[in-house]
């Protein structure tokens, strides 16, 4: 084609003010509060059906029969699928993906059929009118620290050593002048977005798109695909908008799997939403843990031994070892150390990733056991973590490549108000309360994987930058937005960020607190290729545009040389009325130490959204197992209590600055995680101090403080 | 248990009736809609899957979050807990319909510049909540932490039924206040602490 304009240059002057660090509102924030950002189940193909499931009623047995005349006999149903009928599926890695494919029952819940019809309201009728009959064998369903079934995994999330060792611990402990020896435990959790699980499944031949509300979309297709005997490139995932995951929508389980099945049985396009209920069972929780903290110290409270061992549960299909103890590793120096996870197979739902699994369990008894030991060395809790800071990794003894806890406890305890604490527990009244306040730290570590972007200049001005990255309500997209425009040098209004779609180039999941540091480093990579080329071309852009990519593999392939976490204080005031045991969190404030903070305002929203998800599983979330029949008991939203706005107070989350040049490009570390870390165990510590009552079991439920 | 039977799903060996439909006509967001919907249809459901209208989420469907709160007749109610069937002629507005004539609702703008949340999937509950409830407030109606709950004006009345405060005064709506009319809408993300400060922006 020949030209006729000139084409404009489009390379700008250099911005004065870097976009990275500032308090961009979320780019995407009228289509969600107008109600045009669509979630997966908002998609409607043409010729849609409605699929819907049914969940096994026992915890363990065989599926003898299913009798689906009565459902299929009703108008508008178009199908109903079980193990005998449903099409075949390749045999999976995770054997929860296998779904429909065996009479077998391995936890109450799981899916054993669906339901195709024309409407809603039909398939729940059709669905309720299946008749299955199981054959039912005992089950086993209880966690316990004895459980003659406990082994220990080869690894732990994600592939952490199930045990090490350091020193003789067993001689530290024997010779400690102050021993702390308490066992602490934390119930299941559940996950529970707002947003229930949802796909819309459209088959056109053999090719497979998917409407789905995940945390990867990259990774769905990846999963998905050879299931059905598919070649990655023949299934196409989208997710542009999602509504919340916590780690439940991290890996693909099987609802994803059931409405493309469906879809494909009944050879129409279908909708599938697990519903709140059904949560409760596929989608993931955190296991439960029983966990035995040992610390010895000499009588100024300086560590000489730090024994963790955790207990917890996995389903009989599916092994997911948490790395609840890993946190033990590096918080505190100490040289002599043994940390341990022992795993029992039981008969309930699979498991999974919630909100920095391992740690956030695994910090409200290590920063309980703490405060014990504060308490019985009559050290201020600050000072005691001070005292034990380690210089290097204590594990590795590779360096930090930056460690800023005791700056966070510092001017968190200026904040806070900490230096007139009276450290005797149970004293304070305050409007008929008795208040205390309590203090711990929060850490999680710095991950990074590879991942791929293109950017791409257009003749008008504009940039493009493509990554199947998604936006969980983290500010992804804008994230990104403000790293590219810095690598670009042009404004934000000038660059749109297409994420949530597996077309786009190939990104990692959005979790383990990755997602800025992995996306980030592959947008500044494109970014600056982008704008080398465009420098080579004195800033002019064809008219078909130019469009570079970037992959990191090999750049986030290289070797550690540091240790790198990022680290927390978290102070709580807490109100516990002496009748009735109430306990409210009157005060919250957290400190964190993070690297670069890209946008201040998402991720103050994250860090408070991150502890009011502490506080809530401090005082209410628990998900009791029902040893009858097999099944978490409380799976709604009346039984299972989220905090709601009442519960949270006065929230507050600060960052001191910290320049870690060994991070990535944006020098920033995670922040999705760190904030629910210490929340739970500084909501116990205040509790303790207001009344002088230990909790080691959560949630601080009345009936612990009621004596 | 072990080794016994154990089937699920009822008895039935009749064939099942067929759905029954009723006509209406619906009012959303100022449009009209001529629509026949399933007796069983909850106006969650309609909104989403008939009127492609999906502002309003399910988060439940039980009543228990209130991401589907939606106004009718300028009052918030839960759409997964209300049968379409019933609204024939009746004010709906969602949130698709809040903002007016020229831009976004007041709130809407709030939210963004407080960033009152993160994945989104509450929020069009949450300011259908909240333009109920300042309306509420407006009319004087107490909540649980009201000090004084002697005056205002009775919810389906709209006329002062005594008390200390005349009729007309709304109810000032601090941060306690806020937080106790709004816990009716979850948000797992925990955007609490920027929700009540957008709503007090504007209730200002
Ligand atoms: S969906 Fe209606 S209250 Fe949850
Ligand atoms: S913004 Fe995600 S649930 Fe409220």
């Amino acid at each position: 084609m020949s030209t006729t304009t000139t084409p404009p240059t489009t390379l700008p002057a250099r911005e004065a003010t870097p976009y990275v660090g500032s308090a961009l509102d979320r780019v995407e924030g009228l289509e969600k509060v107008t109600g045009q950002a669509r979630y997966a189940f908002e998609y409607s193909p043409d010729d849609l059906a409605y699929a819907v499931p049914v969940q096994a009623t026992v915890a363990r047995g065989k599926i003898r029969t299913v009798d689906v005349d009565a459902a299929v006999k009703l108008p508008g149903v178009i199908a109903a699928i079980w193990h005998g009928n449903a099409p075949r599926l390749a045999p999976p890695e995770n054997a929860e993906l296998a779904v429909l494919q065996s009479r077998e029952v391995a936890y109450r819940g799981q899916y054993v059929a669906v339901v195709v019809a024309e409407t809603l309201e039909n398939a729940r009728e059709a669905a309720r009118l299946l008749r299955v009959d199981y054959q039912v064998e005992e089950h086993d369903v209880e966690l316990r620290a004895d459980h003659p079934e406990m082994y220990r995994p080869e690894r732990v999330n994600p592939a952490y050593p199930a045990d090490t060792e350091q020193g003789e611990p067993d001689a530290a402990l024997a010779e400690a002048q102050v021993v702390v020896d308490e066992i602490y435990s934390t119930p299941a959790e559940h996950n529970n977005p707002m947003e229930p699980h949802a796909t819309v499944a459209v088959w056109d031949g053999d090719g497979l798109t998917l409407y789905d509300s995940t945390q990867g979309a990259s990774s769905v297709r990846d999963t998905v695909a050879p299931l059905f005997g598919l070649p990655p490139g023949n299934v196409r995932v989208v997710s542009p908008h999602v509504g919340g995951g916590f780690g439940s929508k991290g890996m693909p389980l099987s609802p994803v799997v059931l409405a493309a099945l469906a879809a494909k049985h009944a050879g129409r396009p279908v909708k599938l939403a697990v519903t709140r209920q059904q949560m409760f069972a596929v989608t993931g929780y955190r296991t439960p843990t029983i966990q035995r903290v040992r610390l010895g110290a000499d009588t100024e409270g300086r560590l000489s031994v730090i024994v963790h061992d955790a207990f917890e549960q996995s389903s009989r299909i599916r092994e997911f070892a948490e790395q609840t103890a890993t946190p033990t590793r590096m918080m505190y120096a100490a040289p002599n150390r043994r940390t341990t996870h022992r795993l029992v197979r039981l008969d309930v739902p699979t498991p999974s990733w919630m909100r920095a699994p391992g740690e956030t369990p695994g910090m409200f008894a290590l920063e309980s056991a703490l405060d014990e030991l504060a308490v019985a060395c009559g050290v201020d809790p600050v000072e005691l973590r001070v005292r034990n800071e380690p210089d290097a990794d204590p594990e590795s003894g590779l360096p930090f490549s930056s460690r800023n806890l005791v700056a966070c406890l510092r001017e968190g305890a200026r904040r806070f108000g900490w230096a007139e604490r009276d450290p005797a527990p149970g004293i304070r009244r305050r409007d008929g309360l008795l208040v205390g306040t309590g203090v711990a730290a929060s850490t999680y570590p710095v991950y990074r994987v590879p991942s791929r972007a293109t950017a791409r200049a257009e003749w008008d001005g504009t940039f493009s930058v493509r990554i199947a990255a998604t936006d969980i309500g983290t500010g992804a997209r804008t994230v990104l937005t403000q790293i590219a425009a810095d690598t670009l040098r042009a404004s934000p209004e000038r660059i749109s960020v297409e994420i949530g779609d597996s077309a786009l180039p190939d990104a990692s999941v959005a979790g383990g607190s990755m997602g800025t540091a992995s996306w980030g480093t592959a947008v500044v990579r494109a970014c600056e290729a982008l704008t080398e080329e465009l420098d080579r071309r004195g800033g002019e852009v064809p008219e078909e545009g130019l469009e570079v990519s970037a992959d990191t593999a090999r750049e986030v392939g290289a070797k550690r040389r540091f240790a790198q976490h990022a680290f927390g204080a978290q102070f709580a005031e807490v109100g516990v009325d002496p009748d009735t045991g109430e306990t409210r969190v009157l005060r919250l404030l957290g400190v964190f130490a993070a690297g670069r903070i890209v946008n201040p305002k998402t991720a103050r929203s994250q860090f408070i959204g991150g502890m009011t998800m502490g506080l809530s599983m401090a005082l209410f979330e628990e998900s009791v197992m029902d040893r009858e029949f097999g099944d978490y008991l409380n799976h709604d939203f009346a039984q299972y209590h989220i905090a709601a706005c009442a519960d949270v107070r006065d929230v507050e989350a600060v960052w001191i600055e910290e320049d870690d040049p060994h991070l990535n490009p944006m020098g920033a570390k995670g922040i999705g995680e760190i904030g629910i870390v210490g929340t739970a165990a500084a909501v116990a510590n205040a509790v303790y101090h207001a009344t002088g009552v230990r909790v080691r079991d959560l949630p601080i439920r009345l009936d612990r403080l009621v004596r | 248990m072990n080794g016994e039977a154990h089937t699920t799903g009822p008895d039935i060996s009749a064939s099942a009736p067929s759905p029954v439909t009723v006509d209406l006509l619906l009012s959303v967001n100022r449009d009209r809609h001529p629509t026949t919907v399933d007796t069983r249809e909850t106006l969650l459901d309609t909104l989403r899957e008939r009127l492609g209208l999906t502002g309003a989420k399910k988060g439940c469907d039980h009543g228990q979050c209130g991401a589907c709160t939606v106004l009718v007749d300028g009052r918030r109610v839960k759409s997964c807990l209300t049968l379409t069937v019933t609204l024939d002629d009746r004010e709906i507005v969602t949130v698709e319909g809040l903002a007016g004539e020229d831009g976004p609702h007041p709130l809407q703008t709030a939210f963004v510049e407080h960033d009152a949340f993160q994945c989104g999937y509450c929020t069009p509950g949450q300011l259908c909540s909240a333009v109920g409830m300042l309306a509420e407030a407006a009319a004087g109606w107490p909540s649980a932490v009201t000090p004084d709950v002697g005056g205002g004006t009775s919810p389906d009345e709209g006329t002062p039924s005594g008390g200390d405060v005349p009729p007309g005064d709304g109810i000032r709506l601090d941060d306690d206040e806020i937080r106790e009319r709004m816990s009716g809408n979850l948000c797992r993300c925990g955007a609490y602490v920027n929700i009540v400060a957008a709503i007090t922006e504007v209730a200002r």
